[in-house]
């Protein structure tokens, strides 16, 4: 069942139009990965799609509700979780605490902080230290942790791999095939392709804040992607103002 | 397939013909104003050179405020300095006129190491910080006893003019002064901190990592808002010649700079200066009203920082492109015909980027 | 051996700066605004506990029952009305609300009541004039005591809540990163409201004790607001105990500066003050937030 339906969503950044009529689906176990390349406003749209950030025209559905005016804190309550670009935890508050604030959500399900740190092993050594304090990828396990404390229905995350070893994104990743496999859906946005294309069962590209191409790891090759990526073969009639 | 887009040669612009119309025009005002004196009684004299005040007042705020993005609710510290500067002068036997001007520059000079201090602080911080300046020098000034202690001292030396020649010559200070100051500002933000300026208030960190001397930008600011904050007061001196600790170090001037600013339009040249206009004919009109008086200030204070963030010249001046004084940039797409450009001054055509309009 | 008791007196009087300030502070590091009409909020809690003892019979720590809800109240309203919008507005607008909040305030109230000199301290009791006799020449105010100790109270208070309850991991949060915090699921203007609403009752305690240790006026407001900044800056921003630090670092320098000469006791405290923001430390002034 479609899980999000979004519609034409326009999103500015400053004076930059971000996000350019954007239409996609999210059905309900899927794994879609957003890929563009920098600029393309691919945190834009998340942010949007998570309550962050206004847009400034089209909608968004979340399981049948409109959800276009709903700020960001009731969104999580229904269940629509981002995980930010950047980590984006508490520095002074301990790993436990940035955990436990995410129960604010009042949702209940599979996850909570025993089930978390099971699921992050790393972390449960950490529990009692400030966040600032955590390396790269234990940071990165503890925001993906904290956004499974609300127990979401869809999971949105931004850049994962960003700034992490390749160690990291390693164990990064395994945990979200994890989460896969437990059937969260999950839309995230990652700049590395191959790994979109491993671990993905859609794949949008993004360019200049449009979705220029959309399907399958298995209808679409590597080369369609990088074209569509970085704008080549596009008409010279295409609007840019 | 599209034609190609050529772009077009663009030249930028200093002046453009309604700057020029609005800077002759006021130089025009000047001259009419400097026969006010000649033309009109004492009395008159003396609430136009209070309006004059007030307009100093305004324009420095503003330059603080809306340049450097220092909201300061203590430029009453200059204020008395200003008045008792040229007290204490006049006590050492200097001309009192001369005096004045003098004590407006001991007020710039004290700005300097004030500013060393003060502008480690932002935001509310400098606002009260600069609070707890005023109030420092309140008290100094107010326990010295040759100053007049707490109670209050009039400028006696004044009295070897006639109190016609006295009020004359005050509103002629005080009309040189505005002007003085008015240009300093549109000089400052023509030239190239003038820019630097505008980009600190939009963005700080972006500013410094351009380059810009963030600190020195807002050192010169304050140094320039002190020196006339301190010509005002020395003004506020000659226009009332008695002067008591209490009102000239007061916070309530850095309400009415607050009002004419906000009302006005922050960050506009202009807008000081409307502003002052009318809180001028405000405070005329209902100032015996007391206390609804004050309450009415400052509820349109706060009526128009959440609502008409751009005050009244602010929106017209985003509504109509009105820009009358010269300080910005145009950038206007030469005309391969040479003949005169299609859009009006002010007006920029469709596919130009944006110069740098102060709004 | 004056000394010694200025330097007591001074300290007694720290409590009561911390115990003003500790709104101001709060405000602050939640909501990175400085609330310009803080001092005259403490006004209004003395002036409404006034209207209620010229009322009733009651003394003021009773009436202080009343109106410490009724201030919680007014702070959450002030939140929602003016401090929402101002900071939604831009950076230097909660300054020129603010500012504009305390003109409306202290004329409000002059007009209200008279611009006379108010005091109700005589309606608190023995405890306005009790005191404990250390030695000839220290003695300790029974009132100075109980505000410290009021002080240190709201403070530990506030502590505890911030580090220990639900609520106030959601406000540390908020703090550091409101931006986050709603991605988290935190409602941030709740959150800011409650600030509000605690910051507008410790002023409205301090506005009780000002009242009964000494005499306040419409215009009050801006001294305390002043003191309390300074307390602050002293302690330096962003620690609840910093400000109690600060508080009583003012209050000895005022005290001293009175041993001196009584006309400097202000004076001394605006040095201190100014002393420590021009020195090293006082480069480090930015706030890091609501320590826990």
């Amino acid at each position: 069942m479609t899980l999000l339906k979004v519609e034409s969503l326009d999103a500015r950044h400053g004076l930059l139009q971000a996000v350019r009529e954007v239409s996609f689906t999210v059905s309900e176990g899927e794994t879609v990965a957003l890929v563009g390349a920098n600029g393309a406003g691919k945190t834009t749209l998340l942010r949007a799609l998570a309550g962050a950030h206004r847009p400034s025209g089209g909608d968004v559905i979340f399981d049948e509700v409109a959800i276009t005016n709903i700020p960001a804190y009731r969104r999580v309550r229904m269940g629509i979780v981002l995980v930010p670009e950047g980590r984006r935890l508490f520095p002074s508050l301990t790993v436990e605490e940035n955990l436990l604030l995410a129960t604010a959500s009042g949702r209940s399900g599979v996850w909570n902080i025993e089930t978390v740190l099971d699921a992050f092993p790393i972390l449960r050594s950490l529990r009692r230290r400030p966040a600032r304090n955590l390396s790269g990828g234990e940071q990165q396990a503890a925001a993906i942790g904290r956004g499974l404390m609300s127990n979401p229905r869809l999971l949105l995350l931004d850049e994962v791999s960003l700034g992490l070893a390749p160690v990291a994104i390693e164990a990064v990743y395994a945990s979200v095939r994890t989460l896969i496999q437990n059937g969260t859906t999950i839309l995230l946005v990652e700049q590395d392709l191959s790994r979109a294309m491993r671990v993905a069962t859609r794949i949008l590209c993004l360019l200049e804040g449009r979705v220029v191409l959309e399907g399958t790891p298995a209808d679409l090759t590597r080369e369609r992607i990088a074209a569509a990526y970085f704008g080549l073969g596009r008409t010279s009639g295409q609007e840019t103002a | 397939m599209m034609g190609e887009q050529v772009p077009g040669r663009y030249q930028v612009q200093r002046w453009t013909i309604l700057s020029i119309t609005s800077t002759v025009a006021f130089a025009v005002l000047v001259v009419v104003l400097t026969f006010v004196p000649v033309i009109f009684g004492i009395a008159t004299t003396q609430k136009l050179t209070s309006l004059l005040i007030l307009v100093i007042l305004a324009v420095m705020w503003n330059a603080l405020a809306g340049y450097g993005g220092l909201v300061s609710v203590g430029q009453q510290a200059f204020i008395g300095i200003g008045a008792y500067g040229t007290i204490y002068l006049t006590q050492q036997g200097i001309e009192p006129y001369v005096a004045m001007i003098l004590a407006a520059i001991i007020a710039g000079v004290i700005a300097l190491p004030v500013s060393l201090v003060l502008l480690r602080l932002r935001g509310g911080q400098f606002a009260i910080g600069a609070w707890v300046v005023a109030e420092v020098f309140a008290i100094l000034v107010s326990l010295d006893q040759s100053l007049g202690g707490g109670t209050g001292i009039s400028l006696t030396t004044l009295d070897v003019y006639s109190p016609s020649r006295r009020q004359a010559y005050t509103y002629w200070l005080a009309l040189v002064m505005a002007v003085i100051l008015l240009s300093a500002v549109i000089v400052l933000l023509r030239s190239r901190l003038g820019s630097s300026l505008r980009a600190i208030r939009d963005d700080e960190e972006a500013a410094a990592s351009v380059g810009i001397n963030v600190m020195q930008g807002k050192r010169i600011l304050f140094i320039l808002a002190a020196f006339g904050c301190g010509a005002a007061g020395a003004l506020v001196l000659a226009n009332t010649l008695f002067i008591e600790t209490q009102s000239v170090f007061g916070v309530q001037w850095s309400a009415y700079m607050i009002f004419m600013v906000l009302v006005g339009g922050l960050g506009t040249v202009e807008g000081p200066i409307i502003g002052a206009v009318l809180f001028y004919l405000i405070q005329n009109r209902f100032a015996d009203y007391g206390a609804w008086y004050l309450i009415g200030l400052g509820a349109v204070a706060i009526l128009f920082a959440l609502f008409v963030p751009r005050g009244i010249w602010g929106q017209i001046e985003a509504r109509f492109h009105l820009h009358l004084l010269p300080v910005g940039y145009v950038l206007r797409r030469a005309e391969s015909g040479g003949s005169a450009p299609s859009s009006p001054p002010g007006e920029l055509p469709a596919r130009a980027s944006r110069g740098g309009h102060d709004d | 051996m004056v000394w010694a008791n200025a330097i007591v007196q001074g300290v007694l009087l720290g409590g009561y700066y911390a115990l003003l300030a500790c709104g101001l502070s709060l405000m602050f590091g939640v909501m990175r605004i400085i609330n310009l009409a803080h001092g005259d909020i403490a006004v209004i809690g003395a002036y409404l506990i006034l209207v209620a003892l010229q009322h009733t019979s009651m003394s003021p720590f009773t009436a202080a029952l009343i109106v410490l809800p009724a201030m919680l109240i007014l702070g959450y309203v002030l939140q929602q009305v003016l401090l929402e919008r101002s900071r939604e507005a831009g950076q230097l607008t909660p300054l020129l609300t603010t500012f504009g909040l305390a003109v409306v305030i202290q004329n409000a109230v002059l007009q209200i009541f008279s611009p006379d000199v108010q005091s109700f301290g005589g309606s608190a009791g023995d405890i306005t004039t009790a005191s404990w006799q250390i030695n000839s020449e220290v003695s300790v105010p029974a009132i100075g005591a109980l505000i410290f100790a009021v002080a240190v109270l709201v403070l530990g208070g506030l502590q505890l809540f911030l580090s220990r309850t639900r609520l106030g991991l959601e406000m540390r949060a908020t703090a550091e990163d409101s931006d986050t915090a709603e991605l988290v699921g935190i409602n941030s203007r709740a959150v800011y409201a409650r600030a509000t609403a605690l910051a507008v009752a410790t002023a409205g305690l301090a506005g009780l004790f000002l009242g009964i240790r000494t005499t306040f006026e419409p215009t009050s407001g801006s001294t305390l607001l002043i003191f309390a900044f300074e307390a602050v800056v002293i302690g330096g921003f962003g620690s609840l105990w910093g400000t109690l630090l600060g508080g009583i670092a003012l209050g000895v320098a005022q005290t001293i500066g009175e041993q001196i000469n009584p006309e400097y006791s202000i004076l001394a405290g605006h040095l201190v003050f100014l002393a420590v923001l021009a020195s090293p430390r006082g480069s480090l002034l930015v706030s890091r937030g609501v320590q826990g």
